[in-house]
């Protein structure tokens, strides 16, 4: 009933989608990682994100290029003012309350957002680079989707690498072992937090901005995306870069299918896989078993 | 989460030195705008219709008249359950004589149930069910600006007749949705159109890539947007993205606001074909009218459904001056007695479903060569005579029309 | 990374009194709860005030999971909502006498509760969070997709109707005493649970699982039961919040509702008797009060969220029993 040829293309939207459920996840996951908290903000970050991009344009005149680099920067301040004035006191707590302790932070920040510049969005152009489209046969794939992906896997995985591969990200993962020991070594651990709870928020706001001219820059766009995005990560196995990413694409593109099938259920279906794959291997697809 | 009460007290208590009324429920007449103050649909209604409703006031001069008038404002947020529970304490404990404005069908079904039960008054501008002039129908509620059945006939067949004879749907998976598509079905078949297909997306939604290629896919010469609000500024923009209209199909917005085109931009916008009841550059009243109203609302011209908002509480008011009574479904009455004459619609009237007439327009959105700035983005196609605008009384199922 | 098995929430230091036997400070609580609430209706607004108690029933059950058995569950909402479709259903559709309406409620929401509640029940801290959010986002689904909801409308019209034949429920003081009754009953059933041995051993288990299972105790059946427990009273909460509001709407099943009862009990005070209902008392009023400040409403929460977390994680009433020296 569905040609071969129209399946493909929803295959690569799927992709196309799963490419933010990847970054966003990533940063949760990496956060969680290394800081045992729950991000609930990282949706009301990578909306951040899109809005410092169209600051940046607005106020100053800078374009998206700039803005790659500007929004996770200033985001990721944010991030680190929030980790070194409120989420440093909850390291000895169960990580509910971080959890706790997010969510209000995002209700915060999407309400004053929401207070200032509404609801119905404002719009923000792709760069002129990347407009217009190349046609593949099976579908006409606009040349920003196609460097959404492109961008987001070299991101994630460069992420992977460092964290899984390098002195440094063996520092990173040492020191959510034994703090104390890798604190022994003369190795800064607090300060190392606060750059990589940073460095997570950045993640989000670089997604933030990559989404900006797909999606309106909307006060809200990121309210809804994070149970979403925090179910992937779930699903991934908390914790797990590499989980994180793969089952961001999977999921995308098991979302793409679904609204070629059963449309109405889109939203859903990711909620249906969180609860099979949590109900099969309780510590997710790529966790480690307690 | 209920009543927001920015008292706004109109000019009149200043000038109290005329007699009161006495049939006057405790002697002022307070008016109710239960909208959208902050989420998808609050700048289309939202604080502008509360503008719109004070501009009301003020031209109707309840001042030198001797009428006490106050506006209240609540955000149902789009939610029934908060809508009715913000009705239901305007009528038992705050007094409220009658509710305006009302987006999203839901509420609206729900705030008429109210309304009914505490023999109020409701006047819809915002919200489109053509069930509340239909099955739900009631002596306490008048449908003011449009509805969906006026809106699948404007866009329907306007479209079919030029020659968009082939249909694809994308449409939000609720109730409004559903009766848009419906309507319009319906309105494409009679005109000799043909539906191939559609797809109904979650509400809300942010990524229509995927309905998008299923909608190039289908080959439909016109894709019909039986949405609102931001899925359809979303549903056009991405449309714009995967060349839908370079590829030589047409967007048809079957509810599009003049402010979704503007958030849009004309760029993104241009060519689409959408139905409204109002356009602030349609002659000199109107022009006049949404010039005043944009010098105290942010600049921005006002929406069908603001302009709407402005024409009910005039029409009201004037009803309650003849009568000299702010008796709920006596004022209706009187409101359907009278003809209605006001610079947004023109001369008009309140037929006996509670459904207001009045001419509807179908427009294209301009190139950006063809703006002159912002806000002149549209062009009439056609005009829809008043008695044709919306549906025949008799096919509406409405208990009040003696058949 | 891996998530240890330590108890899900860290318990809140103010004990409450061990053992069955009555404490009069509480005994004292109670009689000063229900004097006030049964004179509130004469000078607030009544339909507010069952608004309210139907939320603190709601967050009493709620609290009997997260204060004493120490799982969050993120997905409560799907009991409250889906016994407020259950007897709107049966009051509207089928002309059920409100008592019957709001009993069927409460039986569907169980009777989920133990379905939920079984898949879900050995997963631990945040695993439970996730799993009970994925549930209660399939029954969004299926109360936005069915026939019988009404989808975006939701059940509108609902009857409020008889009680036992002789009480008109449409008046509205007889409609408040009824649901202050419902209240004062499920409160009760809440606190007689908690200071039963049932509920020592759900404490037991809180502090220290693997002890208690060396004790002989199946941690599993406890929390399982104390789980369907808090899943009934939920539904209960819900039941009676349609038939007062006439109204069942997705609004009840949406994950922010989950997201309401946690921000209402943890601001009262989880783990404490009377906190959930402070907590229910002051999140409606602030909605209901601060309702004209727009969106300034979700950043009033989300301080409170903060100012919470950072400095009194006992929660009002907590901390009052705190400097009382008396768990309240």
């Amino acid at each position: 009933m569905i040609p071969t040829q129209a399946l493909f293309g929803q295959l690569l939207i799927g992709l196309i989608n799963g490419a933010f459920y990847a970054m966003l996840s990533l940063g949760l996951s990496v956060i969680f990682g290394l800081l045992n908290i729950i991000n609930f903000a990282h949706g009301a970050q990578y909306m951040m994100g899109a809005f410092v991009a169209y600051f940046a344009l607005q106020w100053a005149g800078l374009g998206y290029w700039p803005s790659l680099l500007i929004a996770p920067v200033v985001v990721g301040l944010f991030g680190v003012v929030l980790e070194r004035t409120m989420l440093k006191r909850l390291y000895h707590l169960d990580h509910l309350y971080g959890l706790l302790l997010t969510f209000g932070v995002a209700l915060v920040v999407q309400g004053l957002f929401r207070n200032e510049f509404g609801s119905s969005g404002l719009p923000y152009a792709a760069p002129p680079q990347l407009t217009g489209g190349y046609n593949l046969g099976f579908m006409f794939l606009p040349t920003y989707r196609g460097w959404v992906v492109v961008c987001s896997l070299v991101v994630c995985l460069t992420t992977w690498y460092v964290i899984e591969r390098t002195r440094l990200g063996a520092y990173l993962r040492a020191a959510t072992e034994n703090p104390t020991l890798v604190q022994a070594f003369g190795i800064n651990v607090p300060r190392m937090i606060t750059l990589t709870y940073g460095f997570g928020v950045g993640l989000a706001a670089l997604a933030g901005v990559l989404a900006a001219p797909i999606y309106q820059v909307n006060p809200l766009m990121g309210a809804d995306l994070i149970i979403v995005v925090f179910a992937v990560v779930v699903i991934g196995g908390l914790g797990s870069i590499m989980g994180s990413i793969v089952t961001g694409f999977g999921l995308g593109v098991v979302e793409g299918f679904t609204k070629v099938f059963y449309p109405e259920a889109s939203n859903t279906v990711i909620f249906v896989i969180m609860a099979l794959v949590l109900l099969v291997r309780p510590t997710g697809l790529f966790g480690r078993t307690t | 989460m209920t009543v927001t009460r920015v008292l706004v007290l109109a000019t009149a208590l200043l000038a109290a030195a005329v007699p009161v009324h006495a049939e006057i429920s405790d002697g002022v007449i307070k008016i109710g705008i239960m909208n959208d103050q902050s989420g998808t649909y609050a700048d289309l209604a939202g604080p502008g219709s509360v503008v719109a409703a004070k501009m009301a006031i003020e031209d109707f001069g309840a001042a030198k008249k001797g009428l006490k008038v106050e506006v209240l404002v609540a955000d149902h947020q789009n939610k029934p359950d908060v809508g009715s529970s913000i009705a239901r304490q305007w009528f038992d404990a705050d007094k409220v004589d009658v509710i305006v404005d009302v987006p999203t069908s839901s509420v609206v079904l729900a705030v008429n149930q109210i309304a009914r039960e505490k023999n109020k008054a409701l006047i819809v501008s915002t919200g489109a069910t053509s069930d509340l002039t239909g099955p739900q129908c009631s002596p306490n509620a008048i449908h003011w600006t449009y509805d969906t059945w006026s809106l699948a006939n404007g866009t329907g067949s306007a479209v079919v007749k030029t020659g968009g004879d082939t249909w694809f749907f994308l449409t939000a998976d609720y109730k409004f949705g559903h009766d848009l598509e419906r309507d319009t079905e319906a309105v494409v078949i009679k005109n000799g159109g043909k539906v191939i297909g559609k797809v109904r997306h979650p509400f809300p939604n942010a990524d229509f890539s995927s309905f998008l290629l299923q909608a190039q896919a289908s080959k439909a010469k016109v894709i019909g947007l039986a949405n609102a609000g931001a899925d359809t500024t979303n549903a056009i923009k991405q449309g714009a993205e995967f060349g839908i209209v370079r590829g030589g199909q047409q967007f048809a917005g079957l509810l599009v606001f003049l402010t979704d085109v503007h958030a849009l931009g004309l760029e993104k916008a241009q060519g689409l074909l959408l139905t409204e009841s109002f356009y602030w550059d349609l002659n000199d009243r109107t022009r006049a009218f949404s010039t005043r109203f944009a010098e105290r609302h942010r600049q921005a011209k006002p929406t069908m459904a603001q302009a709407g908002v402005y024409s009910a509480v005039l029409h009201y008011l004037k009803a309650v001056e003849a009568l000299k009574s702010d008796d709920g479904p006596k004022v209706i009455a009187k409101m359907k007695e009278l003809p209605t004459d006001d610079p947004v619609f023109g001369k008009g009237m309140v037929r006996a479903d509670g459904r207001k007439i009045h001419p509807m327009y179908l427009f294209e959105v301009k190139k950006p060569s063809e703006s002159r700035g912002p806000w002149d983005y549209y062009k009439v196609r056609a005009t829809i005579p008043a008695e044709q605008a919306f549906r025949p009384m008799d096919q509406g199922n409405c208990p009040l029309v003696k058949k | 990374m891996s998530v240890t098995a330590k108890p899900a929430v860290a318990a809140p230091p103010a004990r409450v009194a061990t053992g069955p036997a009555l404490a009069t400070h509480q005994v004292a609580a109670f009689v000063v709860m229900v004097a006030l609430l049964v004179s509130a209706p004469f000078f607030v607004y009544p339909v507010f005030l069952m608004k309210a108690l139907c939320f603190a029933l709601f967050a009493c059950a709620f609290n009997l999971l997260l204060g004493y058995v120490g799982l969050l569950s993120f997905g409560h909402a799907a009991f409250l909502g889906s016994a407020g479709y259950a007897s709107a259903h049966a009051a509207k559709v089928w002309g059920w006498p409100p008592e019957l309406a709001i009993l069927f409620g409460t039986v569907m929401a169980g009777a989920l509760g133990i379905v939920i509640g079984a898949l879900t029940i050995r997963s631990r801290g945040i695993y439970f969070a996730n799993i009970t959010l994925a549930f209660a986002q399939m029954i969004f689904f299926f109360s936005l997709q069915a026939k019988f909801t009404g989808g975006e409308d939701g059940i509108q019209a609902v009857p409020r109707g008889t009680l036992l034949g002789v009480l008109d429920l449409r008046h509205t003081y007889t409609m408040y005493f009824v649901v202050l009754a419902v209240f004062l009953l499920g409160f009760l059933v809440v606190y007689r649970a908690i200071h039963s041995p049932f509920g020592q051993v759900l404490k037991a288990i809180r502090e220290n699982e693997p002890r208690a299972t060396s004790l002989g105790y199946q941690p599993e059946h406890y929390k399982l039961i104390a789980f369907v427990l808090s899943a009934t009273l939920s539904g209960t909460a819900g039941a009676t919040k349609a038939i007062v509001f006439q109204l069942a709407s997705l609004t009840d099943v949406h994950w922010t509702m989950s997201g309401e009862v946690v921000l209402m009990t943890l601001l009262g005070g989880m783990g404490t008797v009377f906190g959930p209902v402070a907590g229910a008392f002051l999140v409606i009023s602030l909605e209901h009060y601060l309702a004209q400040l727009g969106s300034w409403l979700t950043i009033v929460q989300g301080c409170i969220f903060i100012v919470c977390v950072l400095t009194f994680r006992r929660g009002v009433v907590g901390e009052l029993g705190r400097l009382l020296g008396k768990p309240l």
